[in-house]
């Protein structure tokens, strides 16, 4: 359990570090959904969409070429998941933002409107997991 | 170079991802699972993130440039020291969302977004660099999200007499 905590700050102050990069250096804001719907609506500048999602893809490679495999176990049946993703997607575009966009770059940036979003979010996943894994 | 720099962030992002856990749905779902058997990893992660971006965002603000301050620069990154605008390191300005307020979209769209994360444990951030670890796994899930986000846009641009029937403004209606 402290172990797993302590990879957990680690790992956030990362995500943290990154979003941090992002708007230093190309002055953008670390939101997934957007960059996704970036891509989709062919906005200007693709390069740096495709060029951060690709290097959040490589990572997982380097480290498991430094040996280092994570844990992945996924909960939800295909179906679930489906269901899952067409709601991510239209809740993502809808609210302009996701768990790193508003919920860290948001809140870092003292945003009202993101503070709003990430409290929203937050408890109706809370409600939701409560519902599906206690209730039905 | 921006290219590089963006990658970069996305190399670190993922990295931090991995080792935090967050790419694993049961740790996300434990996370959220308050009545159940609690994981605090999640809160700790996100706390952790915050503590280096809260006062990265402000640092960042403070770099160097020199051009007029704009309303919405100054209006979105509160840090901004008035009177001298900064740019970011490598790009000529800064892309910061202007939207203020807090409207039934966003709401909405966090709702359903929160549904989505609740069912699955998994937010599109995890589910693109699980590309990099159970792309098959993850396929389904992110061409959803791909459809959904597709979906959102058409209704966007639905057709003025469509928009018609269902009594919304229509922005040819000007």
């Amino acid at each position: 359990m402290f172990g797993d905590i302590v990879m957990a700050v680690i790992g956030g102050a990362l995500i943290g570090l990154a979003a941090v990069l992002l708007l230093a250096f190309n002055g953008r804001i670390m939101g997934v959904s957007g960059m996704l719907g970036g891509l989709l609506a062919r906005s200007e500048g693709m390069g740096w969409r495709a060029a951060f999602l690709g290097g959040s893809i490589a990572a997982p490679l380097l480290l498991a070429v430094a040996g280092y495999r994570p844990a992945v176990e996924m909960q939800a049946g295909p179906v679930v998941l489906i269901v899952a993703g067409l709601l991510v997607g239209v809740g993502t575009s809808l609210g302009s933002g996701c768990t790193s966009g508003h919920g860290i770059c948001g809140i870092a940036r003292l945003s009202p409107r993101s503070l709003v979003a990430t409290a929203v979010f937050m408890s109706v996943a809370i409600v939701t997991v409560a519902l599906t894994r206690h209730v039905f | 170079m921006q290219i590089v720099t963006a990658a970069l962030a996305g190399l670190v992002f993922g990295t931090g991802l991995v080792l935090a856990g967050f790419v694993n749905p049961a740790v996300v779902l434990g996370f959220l699972d308050i009545f159940g058997d609690w994981n605090p990893a999640l809160l700790f992660g996100m706390a952790a993130a915050l503590a280096v971006a809260l006062p990265g965002y402000r640092l960042a603000a403070a770099l160097h440039g020199k051009v007029q301050v704009t309303v919405e620069v100054a209006v979105a990154l509160p840090h901004y020291p008035k009177g001298r605008r900064r740019k970011p390191l490598l790009a000529s300005t800064h892309y910061l969302p202007t939207a203020r307020e807090v409207d039934a979209p966003l709401v909405a769209g966090a709702a359903i977004f929160g549904v989505g994360w609740g069912l699955a444990g998994i937010c599109p951030g995890p589910a693109v660099t699980l590309l990099g670890i159970a792309p098959l796994s993850i396929a389904p899930f992110l061409i959803a999200v791909v459809v959904g986000m597709l979906i959102v846009k058409a209704a966007a641009q639905a057709p003025v007499w469509m928009r018609r029937k269902t009594g919304q403004p229509s922005v040819a209606d000007g």
